[in-house]
């Protein structure tokens, strides 16, 4: 992604705690029952980015007409990386949700194909994470989605240890 | 399959043909596979069209508090602002989501969600709508979007 930071600039204070193991955020991610029904894995993980696959799945089709998939896959994969990337800078333990998503569809995506999705947090402060993503086959620089989206840090959200460790305020209420 | 033996899978001109008809908009979510994949429907009450999405374990993003996918939760939004916008005008075709802006307000749980779209605007070639979802009560919701749709 050209044209975002390569990696977040982190204004919050220094952590005890790093992020949990890459290889525990994945595992955690498989266990989501909305991403196993999409059939949805991991790629690619590294601080502050990531990346998602999809397999085309003609039961998620939106369009039936023209056989592209529903717009939902596209937000749930957008939804989930940006999740996942937002894990792989927070603390291990904190739980986060999404507070905003807001979703460009630049084309239909292509009947048949596999999607992907990639996610890159630009900024995380002790509250709140920025993150940009774009959903796409093949190359990231012919996306078929782009999206920016914001989450809330330490709210009733999703954690990756499970233990529901976090603020509990009741704000946000996405959940990947 | 055609006529009295489709069984849902038709095309959505021919599931939009029986909504004119008959004026049953669930003829367009019965059309529509990922929809029938996750319980989408919908319902009229004393204020209009209801979209509605049947609680499906296959929605469940968090399975700690539970609660329902941020991705279904957007995906019910969008559905709930096309269903609206066919329903409130004469279109030949599925209007295409230009983009959508989702608010996450509150978790939603295990349970039915409700989506009811309004048309803000509505000009020659794009539609502006905003949609609200809830579960217990309408004045409590989950989330809330606004979005831009391509007509014709």
């Amino acid at each position: 992604m050209p044209d975002t930071p390569p990696a977040p600039r982190g204004s919050a204070p220094p952590s005890p705690r790093g992020p949990a193991p890459f290889a525990d955020i994945i595992r955690v991610f498989g266990t989501i029952p909305h991403c196993r029904a999409l059939n949805m894995a991991v790629e690619d993980v590294a601080r502050g980015e990531g990346t998602i696959i999809a397999p085309y799945d003609p039961a998620l089709v939106g369009n039936p007409d023209r056989g592209v998939l529903h717009g939902g896959v596209v937000t749930a994969l957008l939804d989930t990386v940006a999740g996942l990337v937002v894990f792989s800078v927070i603390p291990e333990g904190a739980s986060t949700a999404t507070l905003d998503l807001r979703i460009d569809y630049l084309k239909p995506a292509t009947p048949g194909l596999a999607l992907r999705a990639r996610g890159l947090v630009t900024k995380l402060t002790p509250s709140v994470a920025f993150v940009r993503g774009r959903a796409f086959h093949e190359d990231p620089d012919d996306p078929i989605a782009h999206c920016t989206a914001t989450f809330m840090v330490g709210s009733t959200g999703f954690t990756t240890s499970g233990n529901g460790e976090g603020g509990g305020n009741g704000e946000g209420g996405g959940t990947a | 399959m055609t006529g009295d033996t489709d069984t849902g899978t038709g095309t959505f001109a021919g599931a939009l043909a029986r909504f004119r008809q008959d004026g049953d908009i669930c003829h367009l979510t019965q059309a529509i596979p990922y929809a029938r994949t996750f319980g989408f429907t919908c319902e009229t009450d004393a204020q209009g069209l209801l979209t509605v999405a049947r609680f499906r374990d296959t929605t469940i993003g968090n399975t700690i508090l539970p609660a329902i996918h941020g991705g279904v939760l957007g995906a019910l939004l969008e559905q709930a602002a096309t269903l609206h916008l066919i329903n409130e005008m004469r279109v030949e075709a599925l209007p295409r989501i230009i983009n959508i802006s989702v608010d996450y307000l509150r978790p939603a749980g295990p349970r039915d969600t409700f989506a009811r779209g309004r048309v803000i605007k509505q000009g020659r070639r794009i539609a502006n709508v905003r949609v609200e979802a809830w579960q217990d009560r309408p004045d409590k919701p989950v989330a809330a979007a606004h979005a831009h749709f391509l007509l014709g």
